[in-house]
């Protein structure tokens, strides 16, 4: 029994497929990555594992169970986290009640003060921060209080939806520091992203998106020296 | 300060001016009473709608529905089948949250935000005041009347006007501990994660339409039983008085002015605006209209330079002050 799996999920928009058959196998402790350009339908695969778009055939299940069927909600319950792209926090709570939201649930709330200390200790920004609002954050804070907020959930899959984007190349490095960093601790990670070669660098296995299809997966080491990616993402 | 003694001070705050409200009656004439139960009142569905517009994010244009549909449900019940009026709030409370759930159930379900959803709210409040125009040209072209009743707290009627203060000083406060409890529980952070951003709240497992329900229900039924006072208070209902947009407007002023998404805002902003409207009608007498274009101009004014309401911008003074303190 697989940790994750879609099985030929076809998406779509109106009358536009977004996301067609795509087949995908994540395993536990692993880090999966799905890269490719913008409006290859990355976003919108993830959207469709947290439960906010539903696929129009094909089956997701996570530990045998469908959640295909499920609301976005008792998704989060399972333990699928996303974070969605675009640092959303909450700009005018303060930067601990936006991790305190992310552990409202029965069994989050329960070890609340341990996850607390975890994000500390992974980004000990926010804690010298707590109090401030989260608004008046930089770019980088507010991706790290974005994820915090996500571990405070207790993920047993963390999906990232583009958390480099827009970020200087330094804090790229930080906020992927800390992904191998909540890795190592036990959480399955889906990353998606358009740093291609950054992000499977980091990751174990690897998904190429191409207009809403798969056109490549394997190990990341692997793709990293595909012909086909060198040539799609860097032009040589 | 420690959170101990701070919250001792706030006791003894709540204590000296509930106190200084209860006695406010014995010390000022007719006119003023009626002044402070008006403050109270819009005070009141201002709180109302606080919690749906001011927490939630759900701003509605047209909260006059609910406050017209309670007024209606218990004089209509009361003049038909002879219903307690205090009952009869109850159950416009209940036809109030019974509307609300259903507008409420249509708007979220389709995910009108913003904008849109402040604009099918007045819809239904010009649409439900179109039909009481039609239906009341027929069966009641002066408006409804309530029948005179004896002085007593069981009929809902008084010779006096303190009476009514009081019931409103309850019902204000009522609402104001119902916003405070709101306010420090798990509900007040879902209602401020889905006003402060939708996407980020559903991705953390937050039901938005639920909780968006939740807030118009408590929101509407709230405003409904505030109708049922104002009934009571003029012993008529018409449909203007009831489901106009100008009853639409003033009660989401306060908050608006006062501070919306704060517990206190909109009964500072009731009284600011009513004590406003109060100062200029007198100052400029005799010249018809002219008060209202000196209130208009205030109210831009304070808009403009207060976008967050009195208390949201005290609140920003405060917060650049002590980040000043720190520095140095």
């Amino acid at each position: 029994m697989s940790f994750l799996k879609a099985d030929e999920i076809n998406v779509q928009y109106e009358d536009m497929h977004v996301l067609q058959e795509v087949t995908m196998e994540i395993d536990q402790q692993k880090i999966v990555t799905i890269v490719g350009a913008n409006g290859a339908g990355k976003t919108t695969f993830l959207k469709t594992i947290a439960g906010i778009l539903r696929p129009t055939s094909g089956e997701i299940r996570f530990l045998g169970d469908r959640i295909d069927h499920l609301y976005p909600h008792k998704i989060v319950e399972k333990g699928l986290v996303r974070i969605p792209e675009g640092r959303k926090i909450f700009p005018s709570l303060s930067v601990l009640e936006n991790l305190e939201l992310g552990s409202y649930l029965p069994k989050p709330k329960a070890k609340r003060p341990e996850s607390l200390e975890k994000v500390f200790f992974l980004f000990p920004v926010l804690k010298e921060r707590s109090k401030q609002l989260a608004g008046t954050l930089s770019g980088g804070e507010q991706q790290m209080l974005a994820i915090g907020r996500g571990i405070m959930s207790l993920p047993r899959l963390l999906m990232l939806d583009e958390p480099s984007l827009g970020l200087a190349p330094v804090l790229v490095r930080e906020i992927f520091r800390s992904v191998r960093e909540i890795n190592k601790q036990g959480t399955t990670i889906l990353l998606v992203e358009q740093n291609v070669f950054t992000a499977l660098d980091l990751a174990h296995d690897g998904y190429v998106l191409e207009n809403g299809r798969i056109v490549l997966k394997g190990k990341s080491k692997d793709l990293l020296h595909n012909e086909h990616i060198k040539e799609a993402f860097l032009g040589i | 300060m420690s959170s101990t003694t701070q919250y001792t001070r706030n006791i003894l705050v709540i204590v000296v001016a509930g106190f200084i409200l209860i006695i406010l009656p014995h010390f000022i004439g007719d006119y003023y009473i009626h002044m402070a139960t008006m403050i109270l009142l819009y005070g009141y569905l201002g709180l109302a709608w606080n919690i749906l517009g001011g927490y939630a994010g759900q701003f509605s244009f047209g909260h006059a529905a609910f406050f017209g549909v309670g007024a209606f449900t218990s004089t209509l019940l009361q003049l038909n089948i002879g219903v307690n009026p205090w009952i009869g709030m109850f159950l416009a409370g209940i036809a109030g949250m019974l509307l609300g759930l259903f507008i409420g159930a249509l708007c979220f379900r389709y995910g009108l935000r913003g904008p849109y959803f402040a604009l099918a709210m007045l819809a239904l409040a010009e649409m439900l005041r179109l039909l009481a125009v039609q239906w009341m040209t027929v069966k009641y072209p002066l408006g409804i009347n309530i029948p005179i009743n004896t002085d007593s707290f069981w009929n809902f009627q008084f010779d006096k006007k303190a009476p009514y203060y009081y019931i409103m000083l309850f019902m204000t406060a009522a609402a104001l501990y119902l916003t405070h409890i709101i306010e420090v529980k798990r509900i007040g952070s879902y209602f401020k994660a889905i006003r402060e951003n939708e996407a980020a709240a559903e991705s953390l497992g937050i039901n938005l339409f639920k909780y968006k329900l939740l807030a118009m229900a408590i929101s509407s039924f709230l405003t409904a039983m505030g109708g049922t006072f104002y009934a009571q208070y003029y012993l008529i209902v018409d449909e203007e008085a009831a489901f106009g947009v100008n009853g639409s407007i003033e009660i989401l002023l306060g908050p608006i002015i006062g501070g919306a998404g704060t517990v206190f805002g909109p009964v500072l902003g009731a009284g600011v605006l009513e004590c406003l409207s109060e100062v200029t009608r007198d100052v400029f007498e005799g010249y018809g209209g002219v008060h209202l274009m000196v209130y208009g101009v205030i109210l831009v004014i304070t808009i403009i330079f207060l976008p967050e309401g009195i208390l949201g911008g005290l609140q920003l003074i405060f917060r650049k002050l002590k980040k000043r303190g720190r520095r140095h």
